[in-house]
C-alpha cells in the first residue's frame, strides 16, 4: 500500500503514468489502462500461451510463468513491477490458493483466479482467500480486457485509506495514549515487543500519508519491517500475518457495507477463534491468516446481503470449517470447562503478534466495541482470577461482569474506554448500531441453543465489524484484545 | 497457381466448417483466430501444435494412471481437468466434453467407465490433427 501511494504521488514516474492518471481522477487519462503489467501463472503453456496473446492484444504487458515459484520470484524481485497477478487454481506445485495467500501476504497485489472449474464452492474459495475475481475457463478476451478495474478499485481504496492518516499530527497522537495504557496494564512482560509492535503500526501508518516526499519509500514489506523493528524473538511470519491483517483493516476503511438487517450476520463464518486449548499450538499460523483474511472478505460479503437468510451462508461456514481443522469445532454454548472459557479467543495466535496490534486498534474503538471486548477481557480475566473451571460462560453474565468488574490484570478494560480521542477517524454515529448490537446480544443470550460458540463469536465479530463500519478486523481486535490478555496467563 | 491457391482456400474453409458443424470445435476457436493478426501471422497454428504436444504427455500420462489397480481416481480427475482446461482454451469442443464426461465417471469412481471413455477421447482428438495449416 506504500507502494500505491508512492506510485500515486510519483506521477513522473513512466511506468506509473497511467496509474497516477487514473488515480488522480483529473482529466481524461489517455494512455489508461495500456501498459498494464500483468503476470500470467498457469501450468498448462496452451492456456499461457492464449493469455499471452489475448492481454498483448489489449494492449497489457503480460509476463507468463508456469510455475507458481517462478512467479513468486518474480514478484519478489520486482516489487513494484506488475499490477495484477493472474493465477490459475490447479497447479502442480503449488495451489492457486496458497499462491493468492502469499501475494495478499508479501505484496498486495490485485489476484485473479482462473480455473475450467467453476464449481460453487471453488468460486467461493477464492472469494474467501481474497481473489478480486475469478474467471473461468476458456477465458474470453472480453474477460481480460476489463481487469484493469481490479486494479484501479485497489488503488482508489488504498488511496481513501490513507485520507484520514494524512495529517502527521495523527501519527503522533496516536502512540502517546497507548503509552499510557501500557503503564496501566500490569501485563508488562510483553511490554518490549508490544510497543515495537505498535511502533511498527506507527510506522506504516506514519509511512503511508507522509508520500509528498519524492524520495523512494522503503516498502512495507515483512521483512523491511522486520529489519526497521529490530525486535529480538519477532519473526517475519509475525510480520507478515499482522501486516496483512492490518492491510485487510485499512481496507476495510473504505469499504464499508451499509447496515442492513443483521440477521444475515448471525450465521457467520470461519471458526476462526474457536480451536480448543488442547490445539493452542496446533493451528497453522497461516491458516489463521487466511482465516482472517477469508472472514474480513466473507463477511463483507454477507454484509453486502443484508437480507440473507442463514442457508446461503452456510456455504461458506462449510468450506471455512474445512480449512480449519480445529478438534473440538462445536463446542457447546453451555458447555461449562476449560477451553471453553477462552472460546472467542484465538488460541492458536501466537501472543506476540497480536498484543501491540491491540494497541494500535485503540483508536478504533468506540463505546459499543468497548463493551464488546470487555466480553472477552472479562473472559480471559475470569479465567484468570478466578482460577475455576466453572465460569459461565453466557455473554449476559460477563458483560455484568465486565462492565462492573474491577480493573483487569491486564487492563484491557480501561483501555477500551479510552478511545473517544483517538477515534479521529470514526465520525459515525454509533447509537444506532450499539443499540442493535444490544438488542442481537441479548437475543443470543435468549437464545443459546440456536446459536453454538462459532456464532456467537462470529455474530458479536459481525456486530462490532459492522458498528465500525468497516474499520477494522473485528475478528482481529477481538481475538488479539484477548490475546493481549492472554499474556497474563500461565501457559 | 492461383487457381491452386484458392481450391486450397476454400478446402480449408470446407474443412474448417464441418469441424464447427460436427461439434469438434466451438466459439473459442474463432477468438483463437481473431487474436492471429500481422504481429503473429501463425498464431493458430503455434497455439494447436502446442496442444497437440501437450495432450500427447496428457495422454501418456492418463495411459499410465489408467494401468494402476486400483484406479487412483483423484489422479485421473485432475489429470482430466488439465486436458479439460487445454482444449477448452483451444476451442476443441468434442474433447472437452468427453473429459468432463471422464471425470464424471472418476467422481462415481467407475472403473469400466473410466477405460470406455479414454477411447473417444482420444478419438475426438484426432480430427483436429487433420485441421492442418
Amino acid at each position: 500500500m506504500n507502494r500505491a501511494i508512492q506510485r500515486l504521488m510519483m506521477p513522473g514516474s513512466s511506468s506509473a503514468s497511467w496509474k497516477s492518471a487514473a488515480a488522480s481522477a483529473v482529466g481524461v487519462p489517455d494512455q489508461f489502462p495500456a501498459g498494464l503489467r500483468v503476470l500470467v501463472v498457469d501450468d498448462d503453456p496452451t492456456c499461457l500461451m492464449i493469455l499471452e496473446k489475448m492481454l498483448k492484444n489489449c494492449n497489457y504487458e503480460a509476463t507468463i510463468c508456469n510455475r507458481a515459484e517462478i512467479g513468486l520470484s518474480f514478484l519478489r524481485e520486482n516489487t513494484n513491477g506488475y499490477d495484477i497477478v493472474l493465477s490459475d487454481v490447479h497447479m502442480p506445485d503449488m495451489d492457486g490458493f496458497k499462491l493468492l495467500e502469499h501475494i495478499g501476504l508479501e505484496m498486495d497485489l490485485p489476484v485473479i483466479m482462473m480455473s475450467a472449474d467453476d464449481s460453487k464452492s471453488v468460486v467461493m474459495k477464492g472469494v474467501t482467500h481474497g481473489a478480486c475475481d475469478y474467471l473461468i475457463k476458456p477465458v474470453r478476451i472480453e474477460a481480460l480486457r476489463n481487469i484493469w478495474q481490479h486494479v484501479v478499485r485497489r488503488r482508489k481504496h488504498e488511496w481513501k485509506d490513507f485520507e484520514p492518516l494524512t495529517s502527521a499530527d495523527d501519527a503522533d497522537q496516536v502512540p502517546k495514549p497507548r503509552e499510557d495504557l501500557d503503564v496501566s496494564s500490569s501485563a508488562n512482560e510483553g511490554n518490549n515487543w508490544k510497543n515495537a509492535k505498535r511502533r511498527k503500526d506507527d510506522e506504516d501508518e506514519a509511512e503511508e500519508p507522509d508520500s509528498s516526499s519524492s524520495s523512494k519509500k522503503p516498502q512495507a514489506v515483512p521483512k523491511k519491517i522486520l529489519e526497521l523493528m529490530n525486535v529480538p524473538g519477532l519473526t517475519r511470519e509475525n510480520v507478515a500475518s499482522h501486516l496483512q491483517k492490518y492491510r485487510l483493516y485499512l481496507r476495510r476503511l473504505s469499504g464499508s457495507q451499509h447496515l442492513g438487517s443483521i440477521d444475515g450476520s448471525f450465521m457467520g463464518s470461519p471458526d476462526m477463534g474457536y480451536g480448543s486449548m488442547s490445539s493452542l499450538n496446533g493451528i497453522d499460523l497461516q491458516a489463521l491468516a487466511v482465516g482472517g483474511q477469508s472472514l474480513a472478505t466473507l463477511q463483507a460479503a454477507v454484509l453486502g446481503h443484508p437480507n440473507n437468510s442463514k442457508s446461503p451462508v452456510s456455504v461458506p461456514i462449510l468450506d471455512q470449517r474445512n480449512i480449519f481443522s480445529f478438534e473440538n469445532p462445536k463446542l457447546k454454548y453451555q458447555e461449562v470447562n476449560t477451553q471453553q472459557l477462552l472460546h472467542g479467543i484465538p488460541t492458536n495466535i501466537e501472543p506476540m503478534q497480536f498484543a501491540g496490534l491491540h494497541q494500535s486498534r485503540q483508536h478504533s474503538f468506540n463505546n459499543v466495541n468497548g463493551r464488546v471486548l470487555i466480553t472477552t477481557a472479562g473472559q480471559s480475566q475470569c479465567q484468570n482470577q478466578s482460577n475455576s473451571n466453572h465460569l459461565p460462560v453466557l455473554p449476559n453474565g460477563i458483560l455484568a461482569h465486565g462492565s462492573g468488574s474491577k480493573v483487569p490484570r491486564g487492563g484491557m478494560i480501561p483501555s477500551y474506554n479510552v478511545p473517544n480521542d483517538l477515534n479521529q477517524m470514526r465520525t459515525h454515529d454509533s447509537g444506532f448500531e450499539s443499540d442493535l448490537m444490544k438488542a442481537k446480544a441479548e437475543s443470543i443470550l435468549l437464545y443459546p441453543e440456536q446459536y453454538n460458540q462459532e456464532d456467537l463469536l462470529t455474530a458479536v465479530l459481525k456486530q462490532q465489524q459492522q458498528q465500525q463500519q468497516g474499520f477494522g478486523e473485528a475478528e482481529n481486535e477481538f481475538g488479539l484484545n484477548g490475546y493481549a490478555v492472554l499474556d497474563d496467563l500461565p501457559v | 497457381m492461383e487457381r491452386n491457391q484458392m481450391q486450397m482456400h476454400r478446402q480449408i474453409a470446407t474443412i474448417r466448417k464441418s469441424l464447427f458443424d460436427q461439434g469438434y470445435l466451438d466459439e473459442q476457436f474463432v477468438q483463437l483466430e481473431e487474436l492471429q493478426d500481422n504481429s503473429n501471422p501463425n498464431f493458430v497454428e503455434e497455439v494447436v501444435t502446442l496442444f497437440y504436444r501437450d495432450s500427447a504427455r496428457f495422454l501418456y500420462n492418463l495411459d499410465q494412471a489408467l494401468e494402476k489397480r486400483p484406479l487412483d481416481f483423484s489422479r485421473l480427475d485432475s489429470l482430466m481437468h488439465q486436458f479439460k482446461g487445454s482444449s477448452s482454451s483451444i476451442g476443441a469442443k468434442k474433447v472437452k466434453i468427453e473429459c468432463t464426461h471422464f471425470r464424471d465417471y472418476c467422481n462415481a469412481r467407475n472403473t469400466e467407465g473410466c477405460q470406455d471413455k479414454l477411447g473417444p477421447s482420444r478419438r475426438h482428438a484426432g480430427p483436429d490433427k487433420s485441421f492442418g495449416f
